[in-house]
């Protein structure tokens, strides 16, 4: 296989918690990003939560997403138009299985291109229970800009739980 | 004098010099943060009523019919 993932940062949270992990000043000499989770946030009320994605520190309305998910009782789709972020749903909350976290990866392809960016993950949440959901999710982000910064926060919980992980790697062509 | 909690932190690593930086929210940030997890709270409970609402008027219709959801999946097949 050919040696084209890099580890450019990783980053685990520490006591306390994070209200969110910032990838900065991300190199653009790679064709490909992918980011690499492993997380827990504190929203209580739900065993779902999901993690907001934003690029280069830019709010507005250009971001868009798309999901499908399946929970214990059933599947359903949503999607997030004009946000400020894309969504990527699910991963795990305070109320689900104690020390479990939710887990998933995010490909950006063309991420220092000179056309629109385009993600997709997928994440599950881990609960040792009926309850407990997968995600498929689309985004796009209309802006032409390199991306050279990465922000990952809790969509409805503030914190991210203590031991939770980002890896950020680059992918070069084969 | 009762002295403030301290605000949520955040991680800011900077992939250049792999310099990793815990820093303090602002109070503006901390209202924000709560602001943006309020709203994506009551999306979440207005899609998860929507779906239940949804499954209900289903449930009523197929007794309604008195049929089963597999008879209406055949019935639209």
């Amino acid at each position: 296989m050919p040696d084209t993932f890099e580890l450019i940062a990783s980053s685990t949270v520490g006591s306390g918690g994070a209200a969110n992990i910032d990838f900065t000043s991300i190199p653009s000499t790679y064709t490909d990003l992918c980011v690499k989770f492993s997380i827990r946030t504190n929203r209580t009320g739900s065993v779902e939560d999901a993690i907001r994605i934003q690029f280069n520190g830019s709010g507005g309305t250009a971001y868009t997403s798309r999901m499908v998910y399946g929970s214990g009782t059933g599947a359903a789709s949503t999607n997030y138009t004009s946000t400020a972020y894309t969504v990527s749903f699910s991963t795990s909350t305070a109320d689900t299985t104690a020390n479990t976290f939710g887990n998933g990866e995010m490909y950006i392809p063309n991420y220092a291109g000179s056309t629109n960016k385009s993600t997709s993950s997928d994440l599950v949440s881990e609960n040792n229970a009926t309850a407990a959901t997968a995600g498929l999710n689309a985004g796009l982000w209309s802006n032409t800009a390199a991306i050279n910064r990465i922000t990952l926060t809790p969509n409805s919980g503030t914190l991210f739980n203590q031991y939770s992980t980002a890896y950020l790697y680059g992918v070069k062509n084969a | 004098m009762e002295s403030k909690m301290p605000n949520p932190t955040r991680i800011e690593i900077n992939c250049e010099t792999g310099v990793e930086s815990i820093i303090e929210l602002t109070d503006a940030e901390v209202a924000e943060l709560t602001y943006q997890a309020e709203l994506a709270a009551e999306k979440k409970a207005e899609e998860d009523a929507q779906a239940e609402a949804n499954a209900a008027a289903k449930a009523a219709l197929l007794d309604r019919l008195d049929i089963t959801a597999e008879e209406a999946k055949l019935l639209l097949a």
